[in-house]
């Protein structure tokens, strides 16, 4: 793998136009990847689904570089109907088109950077290579006292002429004192066996809101991993919804610091799996300081030979008195081959606090399978109406009236 | 002066930091097979004993120290120990008491054990293991009226190696981990216990563990092997002299329950913790496991974490037999400079199988505690359920509390729940019992006993008194 790594380096070096330093800073997220190559289950946050052998397993070996030089079609029959909205359209990783016809201009800016680099404390191998290969990282920032009119929708779709390839992108967000974003990402595709890896990092200014809604919902046998880090300053909200159910592996990791007062953060997700699929939530919650408030509620829903873990991490420093920490993750086993596993974690060190979590899993209940059934519904009718509303419940914590009715549409949800 | 400041005023320096004079045998210091060989040998040992030893140092030799517990601490140079240290007067064990040499009689009777015949414990059996090796057993003759075998691991060896052979090592291989192999090379005594088939075991047994030599390592095995139809309730107690070094404490406990049968094991620890400063005190790296073999068994742990540098011990139950009941109830406090990480793991394995998981973490000062715990489901362990609760109170903002759990559910027709808090004494509770005339410290007190309950309310009654006790001392200068 090494070798086709550096080749395909190579390639995609003499393909961007990027200063020298640049291309040294990329060189050295390259060599960080060589030397530790994909996450493997030695590592504990990869201890539940180890992506070095579902990448062998899925895919087998893996080539990096993309062909950027020609544009791609759109196809117009993925888009969102019935609801207008800004878009930014990726196919196969290639930004095709960015779109913000619905809002003022002068409030939004879009920086195309060549060669920036998104950097992290975190060992994550996976950033690494994403900074090693991204081609492009557009920033784009929304300014001061601006809330967009319409919901941003990131399209990430990929056409056949892509398979057994790695694809990375990554996408920069400033949101200035008191702006607002909703963002939703749509994952749609036609391509087969490939690995996307997606890195997104928002800087939330004070009093700023953002709501990211991830809609994995079609079925498809890519491999997907998406990491998201929030830094969040006094009074700004974040709002992150999965919807993991599309893809044959999908990890989301979401980072969130509460670097301000009174600000806060929530995470729900649902996990609708069936046969082979191997999904994964994993979330960290810094509370920095005082008054800050996170919530976390993640529900799964698996069929025959899936897998699903979910990994919650609420840290709390020992300025961060008055915070509320709430974790909640609950679990439907449906067929003796589904597995589910949690790691939901606490790791505290403020006094004052309010913190909890709970874990639940289990089969459907027997009892009410019955109470339904006397009322005259089937069988399948009567455990489709259970899993329904066991969902339900995470998708009513959307705040956003018009994207709640979108996903409910989406994912077939009826009230 | 009432009971309770008396307490205080007794324990405020921890009462068991004494050392008792007394002249011993170590074995050559560092880790080498001749070292095993010398143990081996000073203990009489047969030679499928020196080979399960020997096949366990191979091993451990390959592995490397585990290091991703929470609680770090200074390398520790494992040839620089000590694996060996005995009283001189025990080299050959006295027949009775009445040879036992005094000063260590008079060890115990400060510690509150009174091993001889007047004045011994109500209704309980004590083993007392002083540094490697066990100096007494008491109750003997009533024990074998049932056909119990309560001994030193030493002599068990001798005289039921049947036995032993036949379950040492079965639930701690001794191809475990690091800490765990290092115990089946080295280790020098604890107790055995063997309750024949349907006997209830008339009274408590119990051992207690006293660490006395310096840069010793304490390596103590203990068996319990409960067959078909039996009962046994076992008591666990530790101290520890002070000293400004660091000792390592490394024991295995292995529980068998066969069909239907039930293991009771509570423990008291209250190793030497270190001083205020965190200088000194026990690294308590503990394996114990437990086996429900047979069907319809239980095997119940209660421990009451006080003492220690460092705790780092997870009891453990592999739940084999169909129906069989795993329990975990643990009460953990951490003061000063303590460093705890503690839980339990429920695998099952059989069908029906339930276990429980109910632990308090206490941190105050600067201290660290840590809940780890796995839950694991195995696909076969259909109707199988498990109920967690891991409640932590924090004292102050130096300290911290975290919760770890893992859960790994492969079975659809089983049910698992896991519940954690976090959270302070409320000013509610404080203002209400003060209200009602007690002073702040009693008032945690009262709080922090009731926060415990359910766990104390598991120990046999001679213990749950001397742990509720505990529990109050330990927090000692916390509050305010």
């Amino acid at each position: 793998m090494n070798e086709q790594l550096q080749l395909d380096f190579d390639k995609i070096i003499k393909t961007l136009k990027i200063s020298e330093k640049e291309i040294q800073l990329k060189k050295s997220f390259l060599k960080k990847f060589i030397n530790n190559g994909f996450p493997n289950r030695k590592q504990e946050d990869w201890k539940f689904l180890d992506i070095s052998q579902i990448i062998k397993k899925n895919i087998g070996d893996l080539s990096f570089f993309n062909d950027y030089s020609l544009p791609n079609e759109i196809d117009q029959s993925i888009f969102v109907s019935g609801l207008e909205h800004n878009k930014i359209i990726f196919i196969n990783g290639r930004i095709e088109k960015i779109d913000f016809n619905y809002e003022d201009q002068n409030q939004i800016e879009i920086n195309d950077e060549i060669g920036k680099i998104i950097t992290f404390d975190y060992e994550n191998s996976l950033i690494d290579l994403n900074n090693a290969f991204t081609n492009k990282t557009f920033k784009i920032l929304i300014k001061k006292n601006y809330s967009l009119k319409k919901p941003l929708i990131i399209y990430h779709s990929t056409n056949d002429k892509i398979k057994s390839k790695n694809v990375n992108l990554s996408l920069d967000f400033e949101l200035e004192e008191n702006s607002s974003l909703r963002l939703i990402d749509y994952f749609s595709d036609n391509a087969d066996k490939n690995f996307v890896n997606i890195l997104y990092n928002f800087n939330l200014k004070k009093y700023s809101i953002l709501k990211n809604y991830k809609l994995d919902k079609f079925r498809n046998n890519n491999l997907k991993y998406s990491f998201n880090n929030i830094e969040q300053e006094d009074n700004s909200i974040s709002e992150t919804f999965i919807l993991s159910a599309g893809s044959d592996y999908f990890k989301n990791e979401v980072n969130c610091n509460l670097n301000g007062e009174y600000s806060s953060a929530f995470i729900n997700g649902i996990f609708s799996l069936k046969e082979n699929q191997q999904h994964e939530i994993r979330s960290t919650i810094n509370h920095l300081v005082e008054n800050t408030k996170s919530y976390q509620l993640i529900k799964s829903v698996l069929g025959k030979n899936s897998k699903s873990a979910y990994q919650g991490r609420i840290f709390v420093n020992s300025k961060a008195q008055k915070t509320d920490g709430y974790q909640l993750s609950k679990a439907i086993l449906l067929d003796e081959t589904s597995e589910f596993n949690a790691k939901p974690e606490l790791e505290i060190y403020a006094d004052d606090v309010k913190c909890s979590h709970g874990s639940a899993s289990g089969s459907l209940n027997e009892n009410s399978i019955f109470y339904l059934m006397s009322r005259g519904l089937s069988y399948k009718q009567s455990k489709e109406l259970l899993i329904n509303g066991f969902l339900l419940d995470v998708v009513e914590k959307i705040t956003d009236p018009e994207i709640k009715n979108l996903i409910k549409n989406i994912i077939g949800l009826k009230e | 002066m009432d009971t309770r400041e008396k307490d205080i005023e007794n324990l405020k320096d921890y009462k068991y930091g004494f050392t008792t004079d007394i002249e011993n045998i170590k074995a050559p210091k560092g880790l080498n097979e001749n070292v095993i060989k010398f143990i081996s040998n000073i203990k009489k040992e047969p030679k499928w004993m020196l080979d399960f030893r020997l096949k366990a140092f191979e091993r451990f030799k390959l592995l490397k120290e585990p290091d991703w517990q929470k609680p770090k601490y200074p390398k520790i140079d494992y040839q620089d120990l000590y694996y060996y240290s005995a009283p001189k007067s025990m080299k050959d064990k006295p027949e009775s008491l009445d040879e036992l040499d005094p000063k260590l009689l008079e060890t115990y009777n400060k510690l509150g054990i009174p091993l001889q015949e007047q004045a011994r414990l109500n209704g309980i059996a004590v083993d007392a293991v002083f540094d490697s090796v066990s100096v007494a057993t008491t109750f003997k003759g009533e024990l074998t009226k049932h056909g119990i075998i309560f001994c030193s691991m030493s002599e068990a060896i001798q005289k039921h190696p049947d036995l032993v052979k036949k379950y040492l090592g079965t639930v701690i291989p001794t191809t475990d981990h690091f800490f765990a192999t290092l115990n089946s090379a080295v280790f020098t005594d604890g107790s055995f216990v063997y309750i024949p088939e349907g006997v209830k075991c008339p009274m408590e047994l119990s051992t207690y563990f006293r660490i006395n030599a310096s840069e010793t390592g304490q390596f103590e095995r203990t068996l319990i092997i409960a067959d078909k139809g039996s009962y046994v309730s076992y008591l666990e107690g530790c101290t520890a002299p002070m000293r400004d070094e660091n000792q390592l404490h490394a024991a295995n406990v292995e529980l068998i329950a066969l069909d239907d049968a039930e293991i009771k094991y509570s423990t008291v620890q209250n190793w030497y913790p270190g001083d205020e400063n965190g200088k000194g005190g026990i690294y308590n790296f503990v394996t114990k496991r437990g086996l429900c073999k047979g069907k319809n068994s239980k095997i119940s742990w209660t421990q009451v974490e006080t003492g220690s540098a460092i705790t780092w011990k997870y009891p453990s139950c592999i739940l084999k037999g169909d129906n069989s009941i795993g329990e975990f109830y643990s009460i953990a406090i951490t003061n000063n400079h303590q460093k705890a990480d503690t839980g339990t793991k429920m695998i099952h394995l059989g069908k029906n199988t339930k276990s429980k998981i109910i632990s308090k973490g206490i941190s105050a000062g600067f201290s660290d505690m840590t809940y780890r715990g796995l839950v694991d489901i195995n696909s076969k362990a259909k109707n199988s359920s498990n109920y967690t609760q891991c409640d932590s109170l924090l004292m102050g903002n130096k300290c911290g509390a975290h919760t770890v759990p893992y859960i790994k559910n492969k079975n659809f027709d089983s049910n698992v729940a896991h519940e954690a808090t976090t959270s302070k004494i409320s000013e509610e509770q404080l203002h209400y019992c003060q209200q009602r005339g007690l002073n702040p410290e009693e008032a945690v007190g009262l709080i922090v006993n009731g926060f415990c309950k359910e766990v104390l309310q598991q120990l046999p009654m001679e213990f749950a008194v001397e742990a509720q006790k505990l529990v109050g001392i330990s927090l000692e200068g916390s509050v305010g």
